[in-house]
């Protein structure tokens, strides 16, 4: 038997069954020998079936309808993906064009600052992302990377969202109203499409990250030292901002 | 997509029990399990281990659960005690039992949300000191001492004569 003195943290283990064989029996020696603390843990075991035995009938209930997993994952496989985003994403459009006609007449916003950016992110998403045949121009990573850099004449890097289920299908450099930008376009195993559009800010050299939605996309739009980015996808933003932060993340270590 | 209903499905049931025993309202506690559904299907891509998904879909729920115990600790308001397994325990054999039941996780419910949260976790859905650690997002010492501060609690409400006749039935019959 090892010299292991017997702590608390044993006791518990003890209580939950969590212990290797060898430290169980030595806990059950420890406790022959201290009764008091013995009554204690014969205690917490009792309060452990008692918790277990009044709360099984609640996992005995038969499921309402509304926990059907099935109905969960068809409702959010319809695009507009629920109800619920679809009243959402008109009531942002609403307080989107009231919000833009009351700032217009009072101060104009600059025209290629990150509201810009997220439109011409969407309407990448929206001409591409839908294209079956062709939806990116260059698939090999090394070469689009050398493209994109020399014609937003700074070195970039491609996003790798791998970790979070998306590979990379490749990219092209398209128009806007700004000069060149970098489109690139990743999927999952659904085939879901997410578009990310980059390019240097003439407004908005820093901006904080902030959602956008537009019809049946969203996504989210900042930018960090002159460079923007726009990460666009099917339904609503919120979902898309663990990836939105990873490629910031990606992009601050370069 | 049916790997995802075939991996998270059998953890529903688990789902529900925590939520009840967190909020104490069939109503409410079945809405939180939806959200967490919903939540996880949509963000099923983007979980971290390809193993166990049930920790990870604890952790959405507990995390809508505490938000909404902050909402309604900025408004000032508690949950309302719902009936506890009525239907399941209804002759007459069972009624002993069934108050003790009742007393239990009405005792249960004195204890801090965190430590009661713990407990749960751990006692009843058997996820690993580790597991309980990364739903709660506290250092494992931190489960450790919570634990042993829940049961010491737990034991102390337990030690008390039993409230059953007075307040707890009373007031779950007069409750709508």
């Amino acid at each position: 038997m090892s010299q292991r003195p017997i702590a608390e943290d044993d006791l518990h283990a003890y209580v939950d069954r969590a212990l290797e064989p060898e430290r169980e029996a030595e806990v059950a020696a420890y406790l022959k020998d201290h009764p008091d603390v013995a009554k204690r843990v014969a205690n917490y075991s009792d309060q452990r079936c008692w918790l277990r035995s009044a709360l099984a009938p609640f996992a005995e209930e038969p499921l309402p309808p509304q926990l059907n997993l099935s109905r969960i994952i068809q409702g959010q496989h319809r695009r507009p993906s629920s109800f619920r985003w679809a009243i959402a994403a008109m009531l942002m459009l609403a307080i989107g064009g009231i919000g833009g006609w009351v700032i217009r007449g009072a101060t104009q916003l600059p025209a290629g600052g990150i509201a810009a950016l997220s439109q011409e992110a969407s309407d990448s998403y929206q001409v591409y992302a839908s294209d079956r045949t062709r939806p990116v121009e260059l698939r090999d990573s090394t070469e689009l990377a050398a493209w994109v850099s020399s014609r937003l004449r700074q070195p970039v890097k491609l996003p790798d969202l791998s970790k979070s289920g998306y590979r990379f299908m490749g990219g092209r450099v398209v128009p806007t109203a700004h000069g060149p930008a970098a489109m690139y376009m990743y999927d999952d195993d659904r085939g879901d499409r997410l578009v990310v559009l980059t390019r240097p800010m003439t407004s908005d050299q820093n901006a904080p990250m902030a959602p956008h939605a537009s019809g049946n996309v969203g996504g989210f739009s900042w930018a960090d030292d002159g460079m923007g980015y726009s990460l666009v996808g099917p339904g609503s933003a919120e979902t898309l901002r663990p990836l939105a932060n990873e490629i910031r993340k990606q992009a601050r270590s370069i | 997509m049916s790997d995802m209903l075939r991996q998270i499905e059998p953890v529903i049931p688990a789902l529900r029990r925590y939520a009840r025993a967190l909020v104490r309202n069939r109503a409410a506690a079945d809405d939180l399990v939806q959200d967490c559904l919903e939540r996880a299907v949509r963000h099923w891509q983007q979980r971290r281990d390809d193993g166990n998904p049930r920790p990870w879909l604890f952790a959405i729920l507990h995390n809508l659960a505490v938000n909404q115990f902050r909402r309604a600790a900025t408004r000032g308001k508690h949950v309302t005690i719902d009936e506890a397994g009525e239907h399941e325990i209804g002759q007459q054999a069972a009624q002993e039992q069934k108050l003790i039941y009742q007393d239990v996780l009405g005792k249960l419910a004195k204890l801090p949300d965190e430590q009661r949260a713990v407990l749960l976790l751990i006692a009843v859905e058997d996820l690993s000191y580790a597991e309980a650690a990364n739903v709660l997002n506290i250092p494992i010492g931190t489960v450790m001492s919570r634990l042993s501060r829940a049961r010491e609690r737990l034991q102390q409400e337990l030690d008390r004569p039993a409230d059953i006749p007075s307040s707890n039935v009373v007031q779950l019959r007069s409750s709508p």
